[in-house]
C-alpha cells in the first residue's frame, strides 16, 4: 500500500542502471585496491626527508 | 494494435547494458587480454598481481573503447554487412553518441588510470593504439586503400608491448618481435576471412583487396606475408622471451601455415585457414606463456 509502482522507465532502464552502478562499485574497489597496494610497496616519504636544502 | 505503435515509439533507443557491453568487442578483447597478459608475464623484473590485473584490464578498456569508436564510425557499412549487422548500432540498440560517448569516456579513463598505476610508456602506447584503430585505421585508411588490412592488424599487435612496457617501462627488442608477430599475422589472417566473405565487403563499398584486385592477387598476398611472418616468429625464439618450447612451437606451427597455402582454393580451404590461423597466433603466445611460467623453475628460456 505504501510502495508505489516503479515508473515505467526505471523498469526499462533497471538493466542499465544496475549495470552502471556495479561498474561504478568495482571502479572505487579497483582504485582502493590500487591506492592500499601503491601505499604498502612504496612506503609514503615525509617532506622534511627531502626538505632540507630548502630550509 | 495502438500498444505496439506506442511501444516501438518508447522503445527505439533503450539500451540494455548488454548491448553496451557488446560495443566492446568482447570477442577481440580476449585476445587483447591474452596478448597482453603474456607480454607482461614474459617481461623481466615483476609487478605486484594486483597492478598486473588492473594493467590487463585498462589494456582490454581501451581496447574496448577504440572497439566502441570503431562501431560509431562505421555504423554506415556495418548496417550492410551481414556480419555485422546485428551490432548494437546498426540494429538500432544503442545511439550512435552514446557509443561515441561510451567510446571516449573510457580511452581517457583507461589511459589515465594505466599511467597512474604502471607507467607513462605504457600509457602513451595505450592511446598511440587506440589513436592508430580509431583513426588511422577507422577514420582513414578503412575506406581509401586496399592496405587497410595491414594497419588495422597494427592496432591489434600493440598489447603485448603495452604489457611489456607495463613492467619494465621500455620498448625492446623481444617486446617489438612480439608485436610483428601479430602484425604480420594480421594481414593473412582477415584476407582469408575476406576470402569466404567477399561478397559482403563489396556491398559496403570497403576496398577489401579481394574487391580491388581479386581473389588471386589476395591469395599472393597471403603468401608473400606467410614467410616473413614464418621468419620472424622463429627468430622471436631467439630473444629472452623464447626457449625450446616456443622454438618447437614456432618450427611446426610455421610448416604447418605455409603448408596450408599451397592447397587449392575454396570456400572449405579458406574457411579452415582462417580458423588454423587462431590457433597459430594462440600456440605462439601460449609458448612464450610457458616459457615464462617454467622460469622461477629454471626451465623457462635457454
Amino acid at each position: 500500500m505504501s510502495f508505489r509502482e516503479p515508473h515505467e522507465l526505471h523498469k526499462r532502464r533497471w538493466s542499465r542502471n544496475l549495470g552502471l552502478g556495479l561498474v561504478l562499485a568495482i571502479f572505487v574497489s579497483l582504485v582502493f585496491g590500487l591506492t592500499i597496494v601503491k601505499v604498502t610497496q612504496t612506503p609514503i616519504q615525509f617532506p622534511d626527508t627531502q626538505a632540507t636544502g630548502d630550509q | 494494435m495502438t500498444d505496439a505503435s506506442i511501444q516501438t515509439q518508447g522503445e527505439t533507443g533503450e539500451a540494455q547494458f548488454g548491448d553496451y557491453v557488446a560495443l566492446l568487442k568482447p570477442r577481440v578483447m580476449s585476445l587483447v587480454v591474452f596478448t597482453a597478459l603474456v607480454g607482461l608475464l614474459a617481461a623481466p623484473g615483476s609487478l605486484h598481481p594486483f597492478i598486473a590485473f588492473f594493467a590487463v584490464l585498462c589494456i582490454a578498456i581501451g581496447g574496448g573503447a577504440s572497439g566502441a569508436l570503431n562501431m560509431w564510425y562505421d555504423a554506415d557499412i556495418d548496417r550492410i554487412m551481414k556480419r555485422t549487422a546485428g551490432r548494437p548500432i546498426p540494429s538500432g540498440r544503442v545511439t550512435p553518441n552514446d557509443a561515441l560517448a561510451i567510446g571516449l569516456t573510457l580511452s581517457v579513463f583507461s589511459v589515465v588510470m594505466l599511467w597512474l598505476a604502471t607507467n607513462w610508456v605504457a600509457a602513451a602506447l595505450l592511446a598511440f593504439t587506440i589513436f592508430f584503430y580509431a583513426v588511422v585505421y577507422t577514420i582513414w585508411l578503412k575506406r581509401w586503400t586496399p592496405q587497410n588490412i595491414v594497419i588495422g592488424g597494427a592496432a591489434g599487435a600493440f598489447p603485448p608491448m603495452i604489457g611489456w612496457a607495463a613492467v619494465t617501462g621500455d620498448i625492446t627488442l623481444a617486446s617489438v618481435l612480439m608485436f610483428g608477430l601479430t602484425f604480420l599475422w594480421a594481414p593473412p589472417h582477415f584476407w582469408a576471412l575476406a576470402l569466404f566473405m567477399k561478397s559482403d565487403y563489396e556491398a559496403a563499398g570497403v576496398p577489401m583487396l579481394t574487391v580491388t584486385h581479386g581473389r588471386r592477387a589476395t591469395r599472393r598476398h597471403i603468401l608473400a606475408y606467410t614467410f616473413p611472418l614464418a621468419a620472424l616468429a622463429i627468430g622471436l625464439a631467439f630473444t629472452s622471451v623464447g626457449g625450446p618450447i616456443y622454438l618447437a612451437v614456432a618450427v611446426v606451427m610455421n610448416a604447418l601455415f605455409v603448408r596450408s597455402l599451397a592447397e587449392a582454393d575454396s570456400y572449405k580451404v579458406e574457411k579452415r585457414y582462417f580458423g588454423f590461423s587462431l590457433i597459430y597466433l594462440f600456440l605462439h603466445f601460449g609458448a612464450i606463456l610457458a616459457e615464462a611460467a617454467l622460469r622461477p623453475w629454471g626451465m623457462g628460456g635457454w
